[in-house]
């Protein structure tokens, strides 16, 4: 129930985005990330995007595990 | 996506959990279905050393609701002109004496949605009653909150309330004398609503180290190395491994969404118990939209578990799947005796397809 999928946003529809799911497209409720805009990527949950993510973000992620590894 | 599961990271993270670990026994706790999922599909167990016990934890929405819930739905879809919709999950979990499918099969109008927005669509288009079984944690709870927000005039809409919230269910299991958990993985896509801070209450009252965790095979090594890490350094808190998905404050928005519309009661989790202040209920300015207070009806005593069915104790960490005897003989898949086995992310489930 809490699986979340990261997607591109395509389009913005008022309330809704078209968004791709790395080749499955569908419409999602974008009301609790208001501010996402096409080109971003979000979190999809239950037919809603919870969380606007950046590639900024994804790296951070990455780098966090280099740095962890470094110091142990 | 690749280099969250990039084998090279994989075995230097092994390599430093094996270097870092204790010589007792380390008891971590997940509770969320999509982190065991990982765990048992990629073999994380297998991977870690002997006395690093990874233990599943309640987190699988479906498998706590309870079977009183369940029986209302039933009966409600069964006896009244209504539609009840609900999410897929919920559609085989059995109550007492049946489930949804087989209210469904038996000609009641009960349909799977994937989000809540498609019920007040059809309520739209139906002179019918719509109500829907709304079920999850925090984070699925934000889009019910704003589509009770916009649908507040509909007069043919409402909702049978089932929602939980996760700390108070980590309070409730670190609170247990005969539970013993070192350190949790906090649930991602919960933490990405509610933020990391309810987990630093935990820490420091508990003394237990707490980190999100995302939920690839590197992201769930990491977490347990950073849990290590704390242990071995006596100072647990709060730490963020999945950064790309949570942040500190969470989704702000969505958690205003849901303190608007709800409110939080004391409820009961299948198998487990009443855990104070876990469950959320309407609140009365939206008294209207309240599923079972629009429908009064009356359900016999209600059973969670069947007798000598686990669920319970494997949703309180204190059993795995192949202890149950109905596992994988009895209760499968296809012919669920418990509720564990029938959602993708319910641990019987997981265990009886990828163990």
């Amino acid at each position: 129930m809490c699986l979340a999928i990261p997607a591109e946003v395509k389009k913005i529809k008022g309330e809704y985005a078209l968004v791709d799911f790395g080749g499955l497209k569908k419409d999602v409720k974008i009301v609790l990330t208001p501010e996402v805009k096409v080109g971003d990527y979000v979190l999809v949950h239950a037919g809603f995007s919870i969380h606007e993510m950046d590639k900024e973000e994804a790296r951070e992620s990455l780098e966090l595990w280099k740095e962890i590894l470094s110091t142990t | 996506m690749l280099e969250f599961r990039d084998k090279t990271t994989t075995e230097a993270l092994i390599k430093e959990i094996r270097k870092i670990s204790p010589e007792n026994n380390i008891k971590v706790m997940h509770v969320c279905g999509t982190h065991e999922m990982t765990i048992t599909r990629w073999g994380l167990r297998g991977l870690l050393p002997k006395n690093i016990k990874l233990i599943c934890g309640p987190g699988c929405p479906v498998c706590v609701t309870s079977s009183s819930e369940i029986d209302f739905a039933i009966k409600l879809v069964k006896e009244k002109d209504v539609i009840l919709t609900t999410f897929g999950d919920m559609f085989r979990v059995p109550g007492t004496g049946s489930s949804l499918s087989e209210a469904k099969s038996q000609g009641a109008d009960v349909r799977v949605i994937y989000g809540i927005d498609e019920a007040a669509k059809i309520a739209t288009k139906t002179e019918k009653q719509v109500v829907h079984f709304s079920i999850g944690f925090e984070t699925t709870v934000p889009s019910i909150a704003s589509e009770i927000l916009e649908s507040k005039t509909l007069k043919n809409f409402s909702i049978i309330c089932s929602h939980r919230l996760i700390p108070p269910a980590m309070d409730y299991l670190l609170s247990s004398e005969d539970i013993e958990i070192d350190g949790f993985i906090c649930p991602g896509h919960v933490s990405t609503i509610i933020g990391c801070e309810p987990y630093g209450v935990l820490a420091e009252k508990f003394a237990k180290p707490m980190v999100v965790g995302g939920f690839e095979p590197n992201d769930m090594l990491l977490s347990i190395l950073m849990i290590l890490k704390q242990i071995k350094a006596e100072r647990p808190e709060v730490e963020n491994e999945y950064t790309r998905a949570a942040k500190k404050e969470g989704n702000i928005l969505a958690k205003k969404m849901m303190n608007d519309v709800f409110e939080t009661c004391d409820r009961g989790w299948r198998g487990i118990g009443i855990i104070p202040n876990s469950g959320l209920r309407l609140k009365d300015e939206f008294m209207e939209l309240d599923g079972e207070k629009k429908f009064k009806i009356e359900i016999r005593k209600s059973q969670d578990l069947r007798p000598g069915c686990k669920c319970g104790e494997i949703m309180k960490g204190k059993a795995i799947p192949q202890d149950c005897r109905y596992f994988g003989k009895a209760c499968t898949p296809e012919n669920p005796i418990g509720a564990c086995i029938v959602s993708a992310e319910g641990p019987c489930y997981i265990a009886y397809n990828y163990s």
